[in-house]
């Protein structure tokens, strides 16, 4: 794919991202692009490998092959090693060979700029809404331990406050922000999980499933609630969503996953009439 | 200051409890039991809030803290040992250290250098067991759960096998023990060093690494997803706690005048975990009242149970070693039917007994909070 | 032949000693395999048992004294399950733990109260701790009998585990709690039978552990206790065979250190080899591989 990186204008781009977990090729050569202020959408029906690319995606698995970079430069990169390198069954295995592999814990990416939710809500179950929000800004510190513990750091303590305060404040949260995390509604609790990644300082947001769970009228509020935040805070978003209107009332591009292949890009007008997406969900008889 | 204004009501109340130590210190004539339970159970009160820290807080069960004392006690030990007494204690081995820091420093500058001198040891004891801390931090934390708590008590063990051998000896004296060091005369020095340790303990909890801790203990993936590195502080909470329960030993070497490897069995984490749980697993305070408890409880109030004088006749059920079983008895209910503790995860202040009818003694902290 | 000689009666007792951990490590591995609990009150019930023996021993003749003492324990362990642990089924993993905790700190002192915290002196049993020549080694005839015993009650176990009815209850909650429930299977029976094979093993292996040593005390069940569940980590955690396997290796180790003089280092080898096992690879020699989920 694209090898001229600088140019690359992309915020996320995933290039010949293979996964395979023992015999199994889970997600095949994928390649794909999330574009500053995009909102893209990761589709297909079960087991398409969606939450695989995901997964890679956000550092929880590692890639058997291929590259994903993140604003221009490499953050992923592996080639088949070891055990896996014998029995490939994938494409493009020499391509990232004599490439050092990259390979950064979850932490990382967050710090670098991408930030997630969870298929299953996963707050601090013990703390308040504003404390959800407050932990999110640990990796922002600027000040060394000893500064922390002895207070040395009021200013910056402060600082976060008032941006935690003014981020429950957009995501219209600030009533309930001395609320238990858990004890929300549950659209709520989506949303301040959106509100703590946000509280990270994203470019990127990863939305993984974001109206699991939800009726239509929670999905609809969700689905302009994730508008606002690309307009209000400039993030580009990626989502995976099985929801589908939410997915083409909001998507700029969508990438179509089936059997770990993508098999149709586009906008959402071209995806609803796509053969092979119809195909893809509804199945089709052998023949 | 505005700090001391929030938290007034946590303020009085030890401020109050510390005047009353001044004044046990003073009269004459206080019970021996009082004292022991109070000097012990101050100690005690330290251990265990490390221990909390770890377990309570970053969610890390982990089972080697009487280790970790063990390594702050023999450090504190060897290094204070009076030069008059070492060819004594040391009966068949050359002392590594010919010196003892406090009567180098007191030399110099009287008792003021033998206090600097202790809090010097002290400090010196918490940074040995931190420092072993870091090195078995990298491969034990990577386990999770129930196998953490297994690798950290085989390391304890490790330890305690390991500083009873013949190559340590001039340091360790072997399986001798070691005493000839200074002690506490009074009260107030285990309380004031308790107390300082467990404020600071207090500022790191309540600090943004505090929080960073609370949240891998609430959802280790979730808050690895939010940037904090699992790694770094896991390792980071795991030296802390390590740290204060080396402080916590070499005090515990203190207040029985000697040391010897086999007080640090297992038996002693398990008793500290049981403080922890029996005050409330992430309550600072309630690990400082379940020590006094313990401490109490089996070493004075029941302590009746042990003497046959008292038996009903006919029934010879008191004697030598029924207190302990009672003891265990009433732990067991605890554990069984009190599973958050004496605090659950409250803290205690005055306005504990004003908010506790509805229910959430807590979280009137964090709204304060939130307004600055 | 004059390295046979030198060696052979360290690895004699070392495989009768594995077989003794073995016998106790099986307890920790079946318990562990059903309730994910680390059953730290089972190293105090195979001191119990060794409590026991003595003082039936004194009162009745040999052959009942054993079989009491069987049977006792299988109700200690039953007891144990029934009160500490069943209230706690559905609580989180750390309060079992913690439960298992209170439990074996009741047994120990309750030992002490009953011995007035002294060493009891274990029974002579005749015929097993007469003296035999080996190949030039003289051993106590236990040291033959153990593995030869363990081996047996092990095939034994497997055949139960494997053929039976019950054998099938005890795969299916190990496999999956929540739904051998839906499926039917009684749990609490399955898990009560659990503790008691674990229990009646712990005494067979106490009797045989004790004929070596002089004496019981109340703290005597915490090394073998806790080396046996290093052996069942060692082995990987719920695996029976992984159990007697792990037992084996560190009940030899530990004997050959000991021959060689490094018996300070014995202890601390056992631990620092479940520290290495568990960080290579934490689920052991035949462990299931168990990820969390995103």
């Amino acid at each position: 794919m694209s090898e001229n990186m600088l140019h690359d204008t992309s915020i996320l781009r995933l290039e010949n991202i293979t996964m395979q977990f023992g015999g199994v090729v889970a997600v095949d050569n994928l390649s794909m692009e999330v574009r500053p202020g995009e909102i893209v959408a990761l589709i297909g029906p079960n087991g398409a490998g969606k939450t695989t690319a995901f997964n890679m995606i956000t550092g929880v698995y590692e890639p058997t092959n291929g590259q994903i970079s993140f604003e221009g430069s490499p953050v992923v990169r592996n080639h088949p090693r070891g055990k896996i390198s014998k029995m490939y069954a994938g494409q493009n295995a020499d391509l990232y060979k004599n490439k050092e592999t990259l390979s950064p814990s979850v932490d990382r990416l967050t710090a670098l700029g991408m930030a997630r939710t969870f298929q299953n809500i996963r707050l601090f179950k013990s703390r308040t809404v504003f404390e959800n929000v407050l932990i999110a800004k640990h990796l922002r510190r600027t000040r060394g331990f000893f500064s922390a513990v002895f207070r040395l750091n009021r200013d910056e303590e402060a600082s976060w406050r008032e941006e935690s305060l003014s981020l429950l404040e957009t995501t219209g949260l600030s009533a309930v922000k001395d609320e238990n995390a858990v004890s929300l509604p549950y659209g709520l609790q989506r949303r301040l999980e959106i509100a703590r990644a946000l509280a990270t300082r994203p470019r990127l947001l990863l939305l993984d499933e974001p109206a699991a769970g939800m009726n239509p009228q929670e999905t609809d509020s969700l689905t302009a609630f994730i508008a606002r935040i690309r307009r209000e805070f400039g993030v580009s978003i990626l989502l995976i969503e099985h929801h589908m209107n939410l997915v083409m009332d909001i998507s700029d591009r969508i990438y179509v996953l089936d059997f770990g292949r993508m098999i149709a890009t586009g906008e959402p007008r071209e995806i609803q009439n796509n053969r092979r997406v119809i195909d893809a969900y509804l199945g089709v008889e052998e023949n | 200051m505005a700090f001391f204004r929030k938290h007034i009501k946590t303020i009085v109340p030890i401020l109050v409890l510390y005047a009353l130590v001044v004044v046990l210190d003073l009269i004459p004539g206080v019970p021996m039991m009082l004292l022991t339970v109070l000097k012990k159970g101050a100690i005690y009160s330290l251990v265990a809030v490390s221990m909390n820290l770890l377990n309570g807080f970053t969610g890390l069960f982990s089972l080697g803290q009487a280790g970790f004392m063990l390594l702050g006690a023999y450090t504190y030990a060897s290094l204070n040992i009076s030069s008059g007494l070492k060819p004594i204690v040391y009966q068949y081995y050359t002392p590594l250290f010919r010196f003892s820091i406090t009567e180098v420093l007191s030399g110099v500058a009287g008792s003021a250098g033998a206090v600097l001198g202790i809090v010097l040891s002290l400090v010196i004891a918490g940074l040995v067991a931190a420092f072993f801390a870091y090195l078995i931090a990298l491969p034990v934390l990577k386990l999770r759960g129930d196998y953490l708590a297994i690798a950290t008590l085989g390391f304890a063990e490790i330890i305690r096998a390991l500083i009873q051998l013949e190559a340590l000896a001039p340091v360790t004296n072997g399986s001798q023990l070691l005493r000839g060091f200074p002690y506490f005369r009074g009260l107030f020095a285990p309380f004031l060093i308790s107390g300082v340790c467990i404020f600071l303990i207090v500022l790191i909890i309540n600090s943004t690494y505090g929080r960073a801790f609370i949240a891998i203990r609430d959802d280790e993936i979730a808050a690895e997803a939010m940037g904090i590195n699992l790694a770094y502080h896991k390792r980071l909470s795991f030296v802390i706690s390590s740290f204060f329960a080396g402080i916590s030993g070499a005090m515990l070497a203190m207040y029985q005048t000697s040391v010897q490897a086999n007080t640090f069995k297992s038996a002693m984490t398990y008793e500290i975990l049981l403080i922890v749980v029996i005050g409330g697993i992430g309550s600072v305070s309630g690990s400082c009242i379940g020590s006094f408890l313990f401490i109490a409880m089996s070493e004075w109030w029941l302590r009746f149970l042990d003497n046959s004088a008292y038996n009903i006749p006919g029934i010879p059920l008191l004697r030598p070693g029924f207190r302990m079983v009672v003891f265990s008895v009433l732990i067991m209910i605890m554990v069984l039917f009190f599973r958050r503790g004496i605090m659950g995860d409250r803290e205690f202040s005055l306005s504990f007994f004003s908010k506790k009818t509805r229910g959430e003694g807590g979280r009137s902290d964090s709204r304060r909070e939130t307004d600055e | 032949m004059n390295f046979i000689a030198r060696w052979f009666p360290y690895i004699l007792s070392g495989v009768s000693v594995g077989g003794q951990y073995a016998l106790i490590a099986i307890g920790y591995t079946m318990v562990y395999g059903i309730l994910r609990l680390i059953n730290f009150a089972h190293g105090d019930i195979f001191m119990a048992a060794g409590i026991m023996m003595i003082y039936l021993s004194a009162v009745m003749p040999l052959g009942g004294a054993v079989l009491l003492v069987l049977l006792l324990t299988m109700f200690l362990g039953f007891s144990v399950d029934r009160i500490a642990y069943k209230p706690l089924r559905s609580a989180p993993r750390m309060s079992v733990m913690i439960s298992a905790i209170g439990v074996s700190y009741l047994i120990q002192n309750t030992v002490a109260y009953l011995t007035g915290g002294l060493t009891k002196q274990f029974v002579e049993i005749p015929w097993i701790s007469d003296t035999v020549t080996i190949l030039g080694a003289s051993t106590k005839r236990v040291t033959l009998i153990t593995p030869a015993l363990t081996i047996v009650l092990v095939v034994a176990l497997v055949f139960l585990i494997n053929r039976t009815k019950v054998g099938m209850g005890m795969r299916a909650v190990s496999r999956d709690f929540e739904t051998s429930l839906l499926m039917g299977i009684r749990i609490n029976s399955v898990i009560s039978i659990t503790f008691i094979i674990g229990s009646f093993l712990a005494a067979v292996g106490s009797i045989l552990y004790f004929t070596n040593y002089t004496g019981v005390t109340y703290t005597s069940g915490a090394m073998p206790g806790l080396k046996a569940f290093v052996a069942a980590v060692f082995g990987g955690i719920g695996s029976i065979p992984g159990a007697v396997v792990g037992a084996f290796v560190i009940g030899i180790c530990e004997t050959l250190l000991k021959g060689m003089g490094l018996t300070a280092f014995s202890d601390a080898f056992t631990f620092a080899l479940l520290v290495v096992i568990l960080v290579l690879k934490p689920t052991g020699l035949f462990g299931e591989n168990i990820k969390e989920k995103v």
